[in-house]
């Protein structure tokens, strides 16, 4: 069954084609990976879906219905939670609060009961800050919850913004080259992260990726994109065979000199 | 503890009045204060909390003022309702036409702002402080020219008096605390972190499920309530209101005990306050006579030595006492990790 379906989506700035006619269907559990060369239009797909830039053109369905013109926070109440490219977290505010800050949706009290301070705000409130304490513990963050999360290394502020993405409690995940800027250690870490929480939410995963062991090693099915179109789409041996990537990454040419 | 530190603050200032301890003009220094603080608190939960530039706060403390005299001018005397307490006189009935009016000034003000703020709050950024400055300028228009609004004298720019001068020492507290209190049940809820996620990174509260433009609306009518009740307390404790007051280059007054306090402390606005108060007036006193005007040389120099010395404010990322956010400890339950 599939969880996402994007169909003809098509993205202009004036008169640039950043997305044209793109088509993408990510099943139930599956984990998918999104790949191309810089300035390809990844982005621009995941900001698509996520509310951030209206779409030009074309159908998105998530989970059975069109969330085509919904606000982002609106996706997100759906069920889309995503990280960002280059890391966005709340920096000056402590671990547990970045996490606190995702289950807002689901605090279950309002205004009311904060100004008057009234039961349901202080059983509701220990509630949420006992979840979001157990889920920094999920990602062994637990000793942590106080500091700064600009303070935390790179590779934990990582750590932490796929924690955020995951307490908002999403059917599908939207990693935004979640590997960038990582070492090789680091890398892997983040790899026995993705597989961890898969298998523990239950979660289906659509990743950008840049650097291709990631993406060859976790990914099930990867679509590729050049210039806003879908080049070629297929599992991760097919696509590492496949000439017009390897024309898209390395140059026309590439393919006989390297056979020559 | 918190209510007998309250209220043992109020006592004791209010005996120092009762004896005449100190003047009535330190005594009113002191209620205005009290005034400025509440506005000051509005603007730090806009821009300091929420990180929105509102330069319109002094407009709404003008309307709520206005609102409030109309009201008071108007029905005050027609309710005097006098009530012996043997050791002082308390006229219930302009009291509680009082009340009335400053809440009507306040809800005035919520109401405008949210018309106001609804369409603007979506532009965001730097589009909003220009937009709030030009309400700002518009109402200090409005107020110059209106002779008559409503059913009271504003005699425009002459000057509106007779206003029932009710501000009191326990009011002018009474509603402080209860600002400080409904602020600080409010940050420290889902609310305020909804409101703070919008200061931290517009882009990712929207990611996390947070609908910042109604966020932001929020804190912008809770403020500019504040500058309304503010602005009906002022009304009441000179008993005159001049359209200069609510010139927009004193709205600057606030933005300085913001800055100066801390941006984002509730601590730092209170404190800032009447350091800032007593600073001004503490210079007239001790300044050499002949020489009062050189406090705006020497209040200069001493902001700007804070800032050079403590860029973040006074109590910036502080807050003291009941002030200070709830600890959550970690908890010593051992979760199942892995696998």
């Amino acid at each position: 069954m599939s969880l996402l379906k994007i169909e003809h989506l098509s993205k202009f700035f004036g008169g640039l084609k950043a997305v044209s006619n793109f088509d993408l269907t990510v099943d139930q559990g599956s984990l998918v990976g999104l790949i191309g060369p810089n300035g390809a239009g990844k982005t621009t797909v995941f900001n698509m879906v996520t509310g951030i830039y209206p779409i030009s053109d074309g159908t998105i369905e998530f989970d059975g219905g069109s969330i085509v013109g919904l606000e982002p926070y609106q996706v997100t109440q759906q069920g889309i939670a995503r990280t960002f490219q280059n890391i966005r977290l709340f920096p000056t505010l402590s671990v547990l609060d970045n996490v606190r800050i995702a289950y807002h949706s689901h605090a279950g009290y309002g205004m009311k009961d904060a100004v008057l301070r009234t039961s349901s705000f202080e059983t509701k409130e220990r509630e949420l800050t006992e979840k979001a304490q157990d889920f920094l513990a999920v990602f062994n963050l637990q000793d942590r919850q106080d500091e700064r999360a600009s303070s935390l290394p790179y590779g934990e502020q990582r750590r932490l913004e796929i924690a955020r993405a995951l307490a908002a409690e999403p059917k599908l995940l939207l990693l935004d080259e979640p590997a960038a800027g990582m070492n090789p250690n680091e890398v892997k870490s983040l790899m026995e992260l993705i597989h961890f929480i898969r298998g523990r939410f239950d979660l289906t995963i659509l990743l950008i990726e840049h650097q291709m062991r990631v993406v060859m090693g976790i990914c099930e099915w990867i679509t590729v994109m050049d210039f806003g179109e879908v080049i070629a789409r297929g599992t991760p041996k097919e696509i590492q065979g496949n000439p017009k990537v390897i024309e898209a990454y390395l140059g026309r040419g590439a393919l006989a000199t390297g056979k020559g | 503890m918190f209510w007998v530190a309250v209220a043992a603050i109020f006592v004791v200032v209010q005996l120092i009045f009762s004896h005449e301890l100190v003047t009535d003009y330190i005594q009113t220094v002191v209620q205005f204060a009290c005034v400025m603080a509440i506005v000051s608190l509005g603007l730090n939960l806009i821009y300091g909390f929420t990180g929105q530039f509102s330069l319109g706060q002094w407009g709404f403390y003008a309307i709520g003022a206005y609102a409030s005299a109309e009201i008071t001018y108007t029905f005050a005397s027609r309710f005097s309702m006098p009530v012996d307490l043997g050791f002082t006189t308390l006229d219930l009935g302009q009291n509680a036409v009082f009340l009335v009016s400053i809440l009507v000034g306040a809800i005035l003000s919520a109401i405008i702002s949210f018309v106001f703020g609804l369409p603007v709050l979506k532009m965001g950024g730097d589009y909003f402080g220009i937009a709030t400055l030009g309400f700002t300028m518009v109402v200090k228009v409005l107020a110059d020219n209106s002779d008559k609004l409503f059913f009271a004298e504003m005699k425009g720019s002459r000057g509106m008096v007779g206003i029932p001068p009710l501000t009191t020492w326990l009011w002018a507290f009474v509603f402080l605390v209860l600002a400080l209190v409904v602020m600080r049940n409010v940050i420290y809820s889902t609310v305020g972190r909804a409101m703070v996620s919008v200061r931290e990174d517009e882009i990712a509260a929207k990611a996390m499920g947070i609908d910042t433009v109604r966020y932001k609306t929020l804190a912008f009518v809770i403020g500019s309530f504040y500058a309304g009740l503010a602005g009906g307390l002022y009304a009441h404790l000179y008993a005159f209101l001049h359209p200069s007051t609510f010139n927009f280059l004193k709205s600057f007054d606030i933005w300085i005990i913001v800055v100066f306090g801390g941006v984002g402390s509730i601590t730092g606005t209170v404190i800032a306050t009447f350091g800032w108060a007593a600073l001004l007036e503490g210079l007239r006193i001790f300044l050499p006579s002949g020489t009062e005007t050189w406090r705006f040389v020497v209040y200069p120099i001493l902001l700007l030595l804070v800032m050079l010395l403590r860029p973040q404010g006074l109590f910036g990322g502080m807050e003291l006492g009941f002030l200070k956010p709830p600890k959550w400890p970690r908890r010593q339950k051992d979760v199942p990790t892995e696998n």
